[in-house]
């Protein structure tokens, strides 16, 4: 198959026939890893977790310690993922809407928590709250507990979540431009008014999806947790971690049944995810952009 | 361009072209700055002091100490094949995603993603379980004397299962982008398959490929959750560095977990700047060609 003008009928046919085999075999490979790579850990988990049957995965799962774990694990998630909603939006109205210096360097200073290992986020905490840290002998002064308690497990969730709201906004929000807020504006309507009736409704997928990736990040973090924990059983133990303990206990039934909890939980962030996707149009390819290019 | 922010800011009802007239700037950029610099910017300064108070001597010799210099060898040996592996694999999943329609494509397209969405404690159990000599896969693979679980082989395992949608969701857009016609045109023109990857598609996502896998060796490297459980955590030999810093807490040694978190923050840090750099190249280069 060297020749420079068009090809003869038989080579045609033969190479139509290679690309379909061609194309069986690279479905088949894939489909195949994902099942073994992805599938099977799922799988595996729900096995583990009913390998004593219902009885004793009901009884695993009406424990207090796993309870206790889930609300706290709730309560975390219900702070830090508020807190970083309105992140996003601040900043992704100040970096879609406005120009100024520094930009690029704020938008890469969003993503420095996607770059930092868990276990290091949890250890500046530590670095500033812990009893040698900086602020360490004034907080047990005054009696106030931030590492090995609550706030603690919120400050390293929210660090880790950080970027989630606002990464999702901020190209969707260039992508859209300004005129409808301008023309807002024009009219009369005033910052909030502008917001509430404009932005958001239009940004309001966006929102929604960032909001879930940062949920379910919450909910299953497990390293930067773990640092500033202290592991106290019913007290700062998260319901990842929970999971960790009762491995290590070796009540292997146990972990897996509170993982599958965790693994239900993924389960419906990536059906939401991909919901919104096909209703909703972000994530999709957008046919403006290649209009314009 | 206008030169400083603030004067834009309230210039904001004056319409001049190159100033917004939205309000809200400064309100919002300033809870950003102060947001940002509260959560990240000031316990990231915390840590790099900490790194920085000890002297450069202390330092080096706390980050270069026999067993840190191993854990950083099973780490990032393991990250780097890992992310390797993930870049195969995520390269023909992101492919077959987006050439290929299939039964249940959307499905498979959701279930990438499952690696960002699954609690790394629960991956790490799971897969350990899976691995181990008893477990579904581990039990085909003992009797030919491949151990995977408490080996390298599944610190690599673990790894690779946490970077993957990396390489997938860089690469499956621009895939998705580029033009079937390309290569039939190639093909048209005697291009064999193997001339038609290497000509064609590779050259255009060998950026996002590579940004792909750089991000999925970030993530292998500061992996904890996922790891720990399968990788039997035996100094000198199973041992990652994010493990020995969690150890050097628990044994109150604050300086040494502070000094090999610096070090790691190095390799984060350059991870990010190479990610920006190929991302800065690959616009140059597009705005050449536009």
């Amino acid at each position: 198959m060297s020749g420079r003008g068009a090809l003869p009928p038989s080579a045609l046919l033969r190479a139509s026939i290679q690309q379909r085999v061609g194309r069986m075999v690279l479905i088949v490979a894939a489909l195949v890893f994902l099942a073994v790579f992805l599938v099977l850990p799922v799988a595996a988990v729900f096995t583990q977790a009913l390998s004593q049957g219902w009885k004793m995965y009901s009884d695993s799962i009406y424990q207090e310690d796993v309870l206790s774990a889930l609300r706290l694990t709730g309560l975390v998630a219900c702070i830090s993922v508020p807190l970083n909603m309105v992140f996003g939006i601040a900043a992704s109205w100040a970096i879609t809407r406005f120009e100024f210096h520094g930009k690029s360097l704020l938008i890469t200073l969003i993503d420095i928590p996607l770059a930092v290992s868990p276990v290091v986020a949890g250890l500046m905490y530590v670095e500033i709250f812990g009893l040698h840290g900086w602020l360490g002998p004034w907080l047990s002064e005054h009696n106030l507990h931030i590492i090995f308690a609550v706030p603690g497990i919120v400050l390293a969730t929210v660090f880790v979540t950080f970027p989630f709201v606002a990464r999702e906004l901020i190209p969707f929000m260039q992508a859209q431009g300004s005129d409808e807020e301008v023309a807002a504006v024009v009219l009369g309507a005033n910052g909030w008014n502008v917001f509430w009736r404009v932005t958001l409704p239009n940004i309001k997928w966006a929102l929604l999806y960032g909001t879930i990736l940062a949920a379910a990040r919450s909910i299953g973090e497990f390293g930067a947790v773990s640092v500033v924990s202290g592991h106290i059983r019913g007290q700062t133990t998260t319901l990842p971690l929970e999971v960790e303990m009762l491995y290590n206990e070796y009540n292997f039934t146990a972990a897996f049944a509170a993982a599958s909890l965790l693994t239900l939980a993924a389960i419906v962030t990536l059906v939401l995810k991909k919901t919104i996707e096909l209703t909703s149009g972000v994530h999709q390819p957008v046919e403006e952009k290649e209009v314009q290019s | 361009m206008v030169k400083m922010p603030k004067t834009e800011a309230r210039k904001t009802w004056s319409l001049a072209t190159r100033s917004s007239p939205l309000p809200g700037f400064r309100l919002t950029i300033g809870f950003t700055l102060i947001y940002l610099t509260v959560i990240v910017l000031i316990p990231l300064t915390a840590i790099l002091l900490h790194g920085a108070r000890l002297g450069f001597g202390v330092f080096l010799h706390t980050v270069t100490s026999p067993r840190v210099l191993a854990s950083y060898r099973v780490t990032l040996g393991c990250a780097a094949i890992a992310a390797l592996l993930s870049a195969i694999s995520g390269m023909l999943v992101a492919w077959v995603l987006a050439r290929y329609s299939f039964p249940g494509k959307r499905i498979v397209d959701a279930l990438v993603d499952l690696p960002f969405a699954l609690p790394t404690a629960v991956a790490g159990i799971s897969l350990t379980a899976l691995y181990a000599e008893n477990g579904w896969i581990g039990r085909y693979l003992e009797p030919h004397g491949i151990h995977v679980a408490f080996t390298p082989l599944g610190i690599m395992m673990a790894m690779s299962f946490v970077g993957f949608p990396f390489v997938v969701r860089s690469v499956q857009p621009v895939l998705e982008d580029l033009d079937p016609a390309m290569e039939e045109a190639a093909a048209s023109l005697g291009a064999n398959v193997w001339q038609r990857f290497t000509r064609v598609i590779a050259p255009v996502a060998f950026p996002a490929l590579l940004t792909g896998t750089a991000l999925a060796f970030a993530r292998a490297a500061g992996e904890y959750g996922s790891v720990i459980f399968i990788a039997g955590n035996m100094p000198m030999k199973t041992e990652i560095t994010a493990l020995l810093i969690v150890t050097k807490l628990e044994e109150y040694d604050y300086t040494g977990a502070a000094a090999i978190a610096g070090a790691m923050l190095a390799l984060s840090f350059t991870i990010m700047l190479l990610v920006n750099v190929i991302q800065w190249w690959v616009q140059r280069r597009e705005g050449k060609r536009v």
